[in-house]
Formats: C-alpha cells, structure tokens, sequence
C-alpha cells in the first residue's frame, strides 16, 4: 500500500467535491511572529485548501511592491527560516490534513544548509516547497534531495515555457503544477481566461500533476472564472494587502479571512452552473 | 590592436559553472531567454561579421585602444616598481563600460530586441548603455538606486540628456542591488521585447563570461602594449572590484602567465572588521543572489546586508563568480582599500599626474601607494585606471570640501 501525501489527499478529495482548491499565500512573520501564527491557523476554517507560506528574503526578485513590503516587514520584525519552521510545526500540531508548501528564493536555504532545512521542513510537517529561482537546470541542488525526504517540488510553468522546454520543466516535477498566469512578478495585472484557459489544457496534454493558476488574481470573481478550469486557484498579493492596509493586527486577521472566506465560498460554487465542462 | 575576444577559456562550464560558482538561478518565466542569448552569443562569437562590428564601434566610436601610460610621477612618488595606467577612463563616456555595452547592443540588434534595460550603480554604466542605446537607436530605461542618484547627479543627468529614462528605485538602501533588482522585475515582465544589458561579470550564465570577454579587450591590449614597450610581460597587474568587470576584463588573458601576479582590491569603506563596507571576497560568504553563487555579503539565515563605501560603483554586496572561484584559487589575490585610504590616493593621482581618476579606480591606486613602494623599478606594475572622476566632484568636496575652502559644489 502506498502512503498517499496531503496534497495528493487534499486534490482527490476535491475531485469527489468537483471543485477547485483554494491556496492562499501570506509571508511567515507578517507582520509580526504572533499576528502572522494567528493568520495561519484561523485559514484552513476561512476556507483554505492549500497553504503557502512565504519564506521572507531581502531581495525577492520575482515578487511586485506588496510581497517585498511583506517580506521587509517580518525580516524587521526578526523572522528566520528556524522561526518560519516552527510556525509550521505548531501548526501541524493542530491540523494535521491542510497541506503547507513553503515558497521562496533559494538563499536562505542555502545558508541554513540544504539537508538540514529538509529533514527539519519534513519534521516540522512541510509537504512542498516553491523556490522561485531555482530552474530544472539546477535540480541537483534542491529538487532533487527534497524527494529524497518526500517532500514535493512543485515546479512553476509560465507563458514563456514553450513546447520545447515544458518536458524538461515538468520532468522532476512533483505535488502540482504552479502555472504563472503572466510573465511578470507577483500582484501585476490579471490576464484574460479565455488565453488562461488554452494555457492549462495545454500543460494537461503534458502532465497528469493537478494544475493551479497564481499571479494576479485578486477577486472571488476572477478566482471562480479560473477555478472553472484549472485544479487549484493561488491568492496572494490581495491578501497580503489586507494585513498591510490593517490599523491593527486584529484588523489585519479579521480582513485577511474576511477575503479568504469569499474566495472559498466563490469557488465552492465555481463549477455549479457549467457541470458538463469538465470531469 | 583590436583582438578578438578570448576563445580559449575552458570556464564556465555548461551550465555557466565556475567551479561552484556561477549558474543560471532565475525565475523560470526567464530561462528560455536566456538559453536563447548563449545560443546567439555563442553564435557571435564565431561570426566573422559580428566581430567586425564590435572592433569597429571599439576602435571609432569608443576610441580604442586606450593608452598604456608609464605614470613617471607617480612611479618617483611611491619610490618603487614602475607604474604603468591602462588609460580606460579615456574610453567615450569616461569608463571602461562602454566596452561591454557596445558588445550586448549588438547582440540585442541581433536578437531583434526593441527596448534596452540597465542597472547602474555609480552611473557610468548607465551612462554607457544610455549612449549605445541613442547610437543604435533603442528607447532605454536606467534603473538607479535613489541614494545613488542623490551622490551621482551628474551622470543622472548625462543618462537623461542621452534620452534614457531613469527609474529612481527607493526599495531596501536604494544602491545598485536595489537598482539590480527592479531591472530583473522589469525583465520579466518584459521578456519578449527587452535586453537587459548588465554591467558586471555577474548575473546568470552567460552574463559572466560574455561581460568578460567584451572586457578582455583591456588585457589584450596591454598584453600587446607591454611587449611593444618593454619586451616583456608586466609583473603584476592591479584593479579594483565591485563587480569585478574591469579588473577581469584586465586579468583573463594573463591567467594562464602565472608569473603575472593579479590583485583585486574590494572596498573596504570604514574597514572589513567595521561590517561597513563592500568586500564579498574579504568579509563574506558564499550565497545565490541575482542569478548566480558567489560570495555575498549577508546575515547566517541568507539575508543580504548592504554594502557600504564611498564610491557608489563599488557598492554591491556581491561579486562576480569567476571572481569567487579565482580566489578560492589563489589565482589572484583579494585585498580592500578603506575610504580614507582611496581618497588619499585619488589625490596623489590628481596632483602627481594630473589625473582624476574615479573614486572606484582610486581604491586601485591605494593598493598601489601600499605594494610599489616595497617594489624595485624593474618590477612592471600595470593599474586599470577604470574610470574618470569628473562624477564624484560632488562627493569628494563633501569629504574634502574643508582642505580645499570648498563648502558645497
């Protein structure tokens, strides 16, 4: 028999639910080490599928001003990747099914040293990673080890992948696939469904991983419209927002799942009217 | 005297490795394009045609080759080996990087690119492009760390009059990783029509060894000058290091002579053991940022602390991987200069051969003032003068202003 992953669980389930999942991202530590443990374990009741959870950098290359403002304000507030671990080890502690992907920039888990990161990420109960500049051509610095403690890659697909490169950027690929919906950073522009559309049934001729659309979708609207066809729809720079527009930290909660709550309900009912179109 | 660029290094490898160092860590959205551009420049590298064009724009419109100049004055003043000044700041628009622009312009022209992107730090590099850019023809966005501009305006206004579009950037210290970082943010969401034209041997393979190879057209020339002159190699070659370009561009075709001995200076700002300054080699460790591993200057958990030093051109956090790789080596030997120590010698070079050279190119001329005097005058030195100082008029009066009666310029 073999033992099935939370996101593997976590997407089989929604099959049954002909659903898409709901992944939302907030950066560990924003904006402070207390609201941000708050925000984390209330998402999976607001309606969260799937979390991602922002390993903070200084310098993150590919994020729009909202994800840096983020990153910048749980750095200031003194959070570490040992910090960010425990978050999730307390979490994990409480919910043992919502799978938690941690996203980032390949640095700090250099620093803290690739073999340690992984065996503490797979004991604290971290089910995937997103490492933004790591491409295929560098598998064998993390991709590679991260199976090795069962811990998924999930690998990006973006509109400049062409059918030449897409073997080579699904062949180690694992958890799901992230397509980046525009060739930009995090929290631009939004593009049309009808392209998105054509996109993921493309990538689905090519792999058989579940399929989420992220970067630029901010409304419960453009999150139903995605979620009609692709496996998971990735909320982030909208919610990250909230905390920043937030007076106080309970505000910064009460928005974050305020949004969360609307998305969830949006896309629970994403499919109703359209029941032939898939599955 | 234009030779063609370097064919015969061995590094990188394929996958833009020098040793650990190097590689290609970017965002997905930008991988095909960059295999896309060491395709073309490995194709321009062999293209008789294209090489043709580079050694005509180098040798009409930037000016070279640049003098190798035997610095008598400067050379009784230390009281030691013999100084030689690799005239770089004579180049068109002041600095060597025009050499490495004019090499990327026409690889964009190649590649059919339309819009043409930089970072720049001290904004030379950003006058550079701004200038191939009106040459050729191509809108160009600078991007500038807003402290950098505060310290540099008068290259902030030369890229303007140039036509460029410069992009003040107010994100982490507003310094040249800043500026590095909003260019990459622009690159990808331009990635269909843009050439990012980057101004060190750093950032994802193949900018390294290609920034290089444009560059080594100052080592190759002084080789020939060297030998036209004295019949013989230079005994060591000395230039300072931000990036590292103009002192690779010097070094790579003396690497395999290795009684040449070569000497990177870092900027060392208040000192290496103050924690302000800018010397990866001297008081970093290695880390990935902007493409590639390298030494870096950052915390134990990877986060990236800013660089410190009076000159704007030196202050990067980083360094280039060829570099990382030549010191872990011993190839060539790393040093730092403090700011004080660079101000002094950008004086001595002022007043002793009436040459202001650029704050960066003065922490080059420190190690000078430190090795030529412990040196016999046989002993061949040759200085990289990188650049010229007209741009840190601004910054030396603030420092200096009092010893001259000079309040505010």
């Amino acid at each position: 028999m073999t033992h099935k992953s939370r996101l593997e669980n976590c997407f089989a389930a929604l099959k049954q639910q002909n659903r898409p999942a709901l992944v939302s991202y907030l950066t560990a530590g924003d904006p402070d080490a207390d609201t941000s443990r708050r925000l984390l374990h209330g998402l999976p009741k607001a309606g969260v599928d799937i979390i991602e959870l922002g390993m903070p950098f200084s310098d993150p290359m590919a994020d729009g001003p909202a994800i840096q403002k983020a990153a910048l304000r749980a750095l200031n507030n003194g959070q570490t990747q040992a910090k960010t671990l425990e978050m999730v080890r307390r979490f994990r502690a409480e919910d043992s099914t919502t799978p938690i992907v941690l996203m980032g920039y390949y640095n700090p888990i250099f620093c803290y040293g690739v073999e340690r990161f992984l065996t503490d990420a797979a004991k604290a109960g971290v089910d995937g990673l997103i490492v933004v500049d790591l491409p295929p051509e560098h598998d064998e610095e993390l991709c590679t080890p991260a199976a090795q403690h069962g811990i998924d890659f999930i690998r990006l697909a973006t509109p400049t992948t062409d059918a030449k490169r897409l073997p080579k950027v699904l062949a180690n690929a694992s958890g799901f696939i992230y397509y980046v919906s525009v060739a930009g950073v995090t929290g631009g522009s939004a593009p049309t469904p009808e392209r998105l559309e054509g996109a993921v049934n493309q990538l689905r001729e090519h792999t058989e991983l579940p399929i989420a659309v992220g970067f630029g979708i901010r409304t419960a609207e453009q999150a139903a419209t995605i979620g009609r066809f692709s496996d998971a729809v990735v909320v982030g720079s909208a919610l990250v927002d909230c905390i920043e527009n937030a007076n106080t930290p309970d505000e910064a909660i009460e928005r974050v799942h305020g949004l969360v709550s609307e998305l969830a309900e949006s896309v629970r009912a994403c499919r109703e009217v359209s029941e032939e179109h898939q599955f | 005297m234009n030779k063609p660029m370097d064919l015969s290094s061995s590094l990188p490898d394929a996958n833009g490795l020098f040793g650990s160092f190097g590689g290609r860590f970017v965002a997905e959205t930008l991988m095909p394009l960059i295999l896309e551009l060491q395709d073309e420049y490995t194709i321009a590298k062999s293209d008789p045609e294209f090489q043709r064009q580079l050694a005509y724009f180098q040798g009409d419109y930037v000016g070279r080759p640049s003098p190798l100049y035997f610095a008598e004055r400067l050379t009784e003043h230390f009281g030691g080996a013999s100084i030689y000044l690799k005239r770089e700041e004579l180049n068109h628009t002041g600095a060597h990087k025009i050499n490495n622009c004019i090499g990327q312009v026409l690889l964009a022209k190649q590649m059919g690119k339309k819009r043409i992107i930089a970072e720049t730090g001290a904004g030379m590099h950003g006058v550079a492009t701004a200038t191939v850019a009106a040459r050729f023809g191509l809108p160009c966005v600078i991007y500038m760390g807003a402290t950098d501009i505060e310290r540099q305006q008068p290259n902030v206004f030369r890229m303007k009059l140039l036509g460029a579009e410069v992009i003040p950037v107010t994100s982490g210290t507003g310094t040249l990783k800043d500026a590095m970082n909003e260019a990459l943010r622009d690159w990808v969401t331009n990635v269909d029509d843009t050439f990012y034209i980057i101004g060190t041997v750093a950032g994802p393979h193949p900018y390294p060894a290609m920034v290089r190879d444009f560059q080594a057209v100052i080592g190759h020339e002084t080789r020939a000058q060297m030998l036209e002159k004295k019949g013989r190699l230079p005994d060591s070659l000395v230039a300072c290091i931000g990036g590292g370009s103009n002192a690779l561009g010097l070094f790579h075709p003396f690497l395999n002579d290795l009684d040449v001995k070569m000497i990177g200076v870092e900027a060392g700002g208040k000192g290496v053991k103050s924690g302000l300054h800018a010397a990866s080699l001297n008081g970093g460790t290695p880390g990935v940022l902007h493409g590639n591993r390298t030494y870096l200057l950052q915390n134990e958990d990877g986060q990236i602390i800013d660089a410190h030093s009076i000159s704007a051109g030196l202050d990067y956090p980083g360094i280039g991987p060829e570099h990382a790789w030549l010191h872990e080596q011993g190839r060539v030997e790393y040093v730092s200069a403090t700011d004080d120590e660079a101000l002094e010698a950008f004086q001595v070079c002022c007043q002793q051969e009436g040459i202001i050279p650029a704050l960066e190119t003065a922490h080059a001329l420190a190690e000078v003032a430190k090795r030529a005097p412990t040196l016999p005058r046989e002993h061949l030195m040759v200085v990289n003068l990188s650049g010229r100082g007209d741009k840190d008029m601004m910054s030396v009066a603030h420092h200096l202003g009092e010893k001259f009666g000079v309040k505010q310029l």
